[in-house]
């Protein structure tokens, strides 16, 4: 085997330093009744060659391939790769390190990561930003705990219904064996949250809006912060579509103390939905509370600007059991793409392609209203939005897919209620053609 | 030293984003618009957001700059006990980058995924295969997520039981991130000693464990590199009393085919396919911890998995004593793919081989070293094995300092202050990537050091010498935390 680098030379000479017979003598303290006597029903190992067909005619199988039109968000963005953020994230100095225990050997990964902590923190209008977590859901999982630990005393949380239903149900799984409550809060008709429920609740920590949400409508959040705030609670804000803040006022900007989300629009593919880049900032005073590692600038020896891992005390190999959280190992390189991302983009071509995103949804979604379709939340929205057809979408949407356009997803096994009603996601890799199609067959 | 590798070479300095570039640039392609602009509510729109313009070429220089200023695996030994630092097979990059499985969207009908499916249903079989146990989830996105995930089985499966548990017992040679998975569902650690010879005795258990704890987090083979002889009987005593017992299986790469987790009396079990199943660590992420258990707790996993209905595969929807989902989609599947990639790579035999390499290697090394450096538990180790500063103490030279001269000689320090049972602990894990080669160089250069310390300590003390940046001030970096760069003025 190729990885393995031991000439039979080199084992025998080696198990006489260590005073053994053989290599199942380095084992001999494992007790017989803890031993593998099963043979593995493993497939005989295969060459480079054979991987290759091997994977190839599994990629075969999949019925809607790269080169289908998915018109679906939902947590999962299209968006154009740069070439070279490909290139650079995959170079191995950055991907076969570690997280960066010795700074002195890692400052490419450190400053990699203050930089994406930074320009997170701009986008999304936070004093701080964490080096990652695990994904959107887990990061609002999170971001819920984390208010609950600044509310103290406070058992309860408030989520609106029209935050992404995975991520609630993460949520759900966190809190589960712990005391606290997690309450919904309804959608109204224009697909907002519906907040006037709020003033009735007690002992609530903290109330989380998504924006856009998961039907594509921007909530308005600084109203929200208005009310929420009044009943002495934190406002955490989330999002799957980071793009969106590149046109958007951000959620600091408008209020928010804690902000999560999914990153994976910034440089990742949509990979069946992983790896992704779980983002989440705060509020200056909260950052004692913050899960997940931060690194933070410094000085060497000579005085030269460095950086290094920062805060441990709040963290699991510290703190233990009192730590902010468990996570240690997070979505390290994803973070470093998505800085790459942001770096590519730059301001003013952050602000180019969030305008065409938000164009080309407009477009599709004034087409489809054009050919007698109903635009079924009518709140604002940015490149996402939900609408109802006068006839059955299904054979329309049949056809389509033989075209190799996915148009929209039917909401029905999230969300019972809204059954035959579709969430389409437009973003610029759609083209207007492609939306013609589709606008096209809603009218035949 | 005469043959080090660490050498000084031409590093270039590189500024942060925001001191290069020009309003104006770009340094990306985007496509031109083909539709009409749409009005904008002004209420809802913000500023434009403070990012640095660049050009292309500014960003491949500045990223290719740093990344000169980073070690990986591939550039070197990385011994970093506990971490499994293995190399990563570019093969399998390849195929997590298949253009068919990069683009799969999440949230389609079975019909349209069946080779993601396929993927995830036969990595949930081999992984079973593997450790021994029954059942899968691919979900959890890293080992602690995978741990977490463990404990709100635990938690589910007590309550099935109508059993209330408040503790758990976690066992001082555990995983750091033990405590903290453990008490985010609620329980209370109760730490268990080692002994003299640094592993659980079963009598020790037996008095801790009663019906108010939960059970016992197991890492097996230990953080100090020991396979824990009474594993199964401790797991008869923790379930006798109705508990049950999760190992974590950071250290999997010590045991692959040798150890069946069903036989040691593990329920749940995780496993870091960053670790032993050779996906890259990027710096910090992102890893996998897939679950397995025991056909009693299946029931209880994460939902979807991935499942086979004759010819067809499909998500498994709802289970109605799931703990739910612990991930927005289906866990990091594009590192799911690379650990795959290498399970059909090296196959059973390759597998085995593995772990009998790494454990050949890191017993070689205690046996070279086991003069030069106090070794607290000396008997054979599995696939890491922990020295201490001790002997070195008499000049005033500590693991760090040891740790920081190995920087200047080209290798990546092992774990060092880790586990907290060994004061100035130094842990290293060399893997069965390493060559006899390398891995005498390597214990050449800790004898070098030791003689350094003894002779030449400021050397040590003023290491790494040779790194891009000298020791950094992590005092102040937090107190003062500086977390983020400046705010410029345009951001009104």
């Amino acid at each position: 085997m190729r990885y393995l680098p031991h000439t039979q030379e080199d084992i025998t000479a080696m198990l006489q330093v260590t005073g053994n017979k053989s290599l199942e003598d380095l084992f001999s303290g494992i007790p017989d009744s803890c031993r593998m006597t099963n043979e593995w029903q493993l497939p005989e190992p295969k060459t480079e060659w054979e991987l290759n067909d091997h994977m190839q005619a599994i990629a075969q199988t999949m019925k809607v391939d790269q080169n289908f039109k998915v018109l679906i968000g939902a947590g999962s963005n299209h968006h154009h790769i740069p070439e070279t953020v490909k290139a650079l994230m995959s170079r191995s100095e950055f991907l076969t390190a570690y997280t960066p225990y010795q700074p002195e050997m890692a400052q490419g990964t450190l400053q990699g990561i203050f930089e994406y902590q930074t320009l997170t923190a701009r986008l999304l209008g936070m004093d701080v930003v964490n080096a990652s977590m695990y994904d959107g859901a887990s990061a609002f999982a999170e971001a819920l705990l984390m208010g609950l630990r600044i509310g103290k005393k406070k058992t309860k949380v408030a989520v609106s219904a029209a935050i992404h239903p995975h991520y609630r149900a993460t949520a759900a799984a966190y809190l589960h064996p712990t005391e606290f409550e997690l309450i919904e809060l309804p959608y109204l008709e224009d697909g907002r949250t519906d907040l006037s429920g709020l003033s009735g609740l007690q002992d609530v920590a903290a109330v989380a809006l998504q924006s856009p949400n998961f039907f594509g409508v921007i909530e308005d959040l600084a109203g929200a912060a208005q009310a929420i705030h009044e009943q002495q609670a934190l406002f955490i804000t989330c999002f799957s579509e980071p793009l969106a803040y590149g046109l958007l006022k951000n959620p600091g900007k408008c209020g928010a103390d804690i902000v999560c989300g999914e990153g994976q629009s910034f440089g990742l593919a949509r990979s069946f939905g992983g790896p992704g880049l779980g983002m989440f900032g705060c509020r200056q005073p909260f950052t004692r509370n913050l899960p997940g590692r931060l690194v933070g600038e410094t000085k060497d020896l000579d005085g030269k600007r460095g950086y290094v891992l920062t805060l441990a005390t709040r963290e699991q190999h510290i703190r233990r059991e009192k730590a902010t959280s468990n996570i240690c190992s997070n979505q390290g390189i994803c973070a470093m793409t998505a800085g790459m991302y942001m770096a590519s983009l730059g301001g003013t071509g952050l602000r180019e392609l969030s305008r065409l995103n938000y164009d080309k949804a407009q477009y599709l979604k004034n087409a489809l209203i054009a050919r007698g379709a109903r635009l079924f939340f009518e709140a604002p929205i940015f490149n996402e939005f939900v609408v109802e057809f006068p006839h059955d979408f299904q054979p329309a949407h049949q056809r389509l897919l033989e075209q190799g356009i996915v148009a929209g997803l039917e909401l029905s096994k999230l969300y019972p209620e809204l059954k035959g009603r579709y969430l389409f996601g437009i973003t610029e890799t759609t083209s207007r053609q492609d939306m013609d199609r589709v606008a096209d067959e809603v009218q035949s | 030293m005469k043959n080090g590798v660490g050498t000084s070479g031409l590093i270039l300095d590189e500024p942060l984003l925001w001191e290069k570039g020009k309003k104006g640039r770009k340094g990306m392609s985007i496509p031109h618009s083909d539709v009409p602009q749409a009005p904008l509510d002004e209420e809802l729109t913000g500023t434009p957001v403070d990012f640095p313009d660049l050009s292309e070429v500014d960003v491949v220089r500045h990223y290719t700059r740093l990344s000169q200023w980073n070690f990986g695996v591939d550039s070197g030994m990385y011994p970093l006990g506990s971490c499994t630092m293995k190399y990563n097979p570019k093969i399998n990059e390849k195929q997590a980058a298949t253009p068919q499985l990069a683009a799969a969207h999440p949230m389609l009908d079975d019909q349209y995924s069946q080779g993601v499916l396929q993927i995830m249903y036969e990595l949930q079989n081999y992984l079973a295969d593997i450790t021994g146990l029954d059942a899968v989830s691919l979900q959890p996105a890293a080992g602690a997520h995978g741990e977490l995930t463990g404990m709100l089985i635990f938690n589910a499966y007590h309550q099935s039981h109508d059993s209330k548990r408040t503790k758990i017992l976690i066992p001082d040679t555990a995983h750091g991130t033990n405590p903290a998975s453990a008490a985010l569902c609620g329980y209370r650690a109760i730490a268990l000693k080692s002994n003299e010879n640094g592993m659980l005795d079963a009598a020790d258990v037996r008095e801790l464990m009663d019906e108010e704890t939960a059970g016992i987090m197991l890492t097996n083979p230990n953080t100090l590199g020991l396979f824990e002889g009474q594993v199964r009987q401790i797991a008869d005593i923790v379930h006798a009393k109705g508990g049950l017992v999760y190992g974590d299986g950071a250290n999997m790469n010590a045991v692959l085919g040798v150890a069946d987790m069903k036989k040691c009396g593990v329920d749940v079990l995780h496993l870091n396919l960053h670790k032993t199943f050779s996906t890259p660590h990027g710096g910090g992420g992102p890893g996998a911890g897939p679950v397995c258990v025991t056909k009693e707790l299946e029931p209880f996993l994460p939902v979807p998995r991935a499942w086979k209905d004759g010819d067809i595969y499909r998500l498994e929807q709802d289970r109605k004593d799931s703990i739910g989902r612990v991930h927005g989609f289906h866990g990091n599947f594009g590192v799911l793919v690379r650990a795959y990639s290498y399970i059909l790579s090296m196959g059973a035999e390759g597998l085995r081989k593995a772990s009998q390499l790494a454990v050949l290697n890191a017993n070689y090394i205690r046996e070279q070293l086991k003069d030069t450096f106090h070794l607290p538990y000396p008997q054979p180790c599995m696939h890491e094995c922990v020295f201490s500063d001790q002997l070195q103490k008499d000049y005033k030279v500590t693991t760090l300092d040891m740790a920081k001269r190995l920087i200047d000689y080209g290798f990546h320090p092992p774990t060092i202050y880790f586990p907290l049972i060994v004061h100035g602990a130094i842990m290293i894990e060399p893997t069965e990537t390493e060559c006899k080669e390398d891995i005498d160089q390597f214990i050449a250069t800790m004898k070098e050091i030791a003689r350094e310390a003894k002779e030449e300590p400021d050397k040590l003390r003023n290491a790494p010498q040779i790194s891009k940046v000298r020791r950094l001030d992590e005092v102040q970096a937090a107190r003062c935390p500086c977390l983020t760069g400046p705010t410029l003025p345009a951001e009104q």
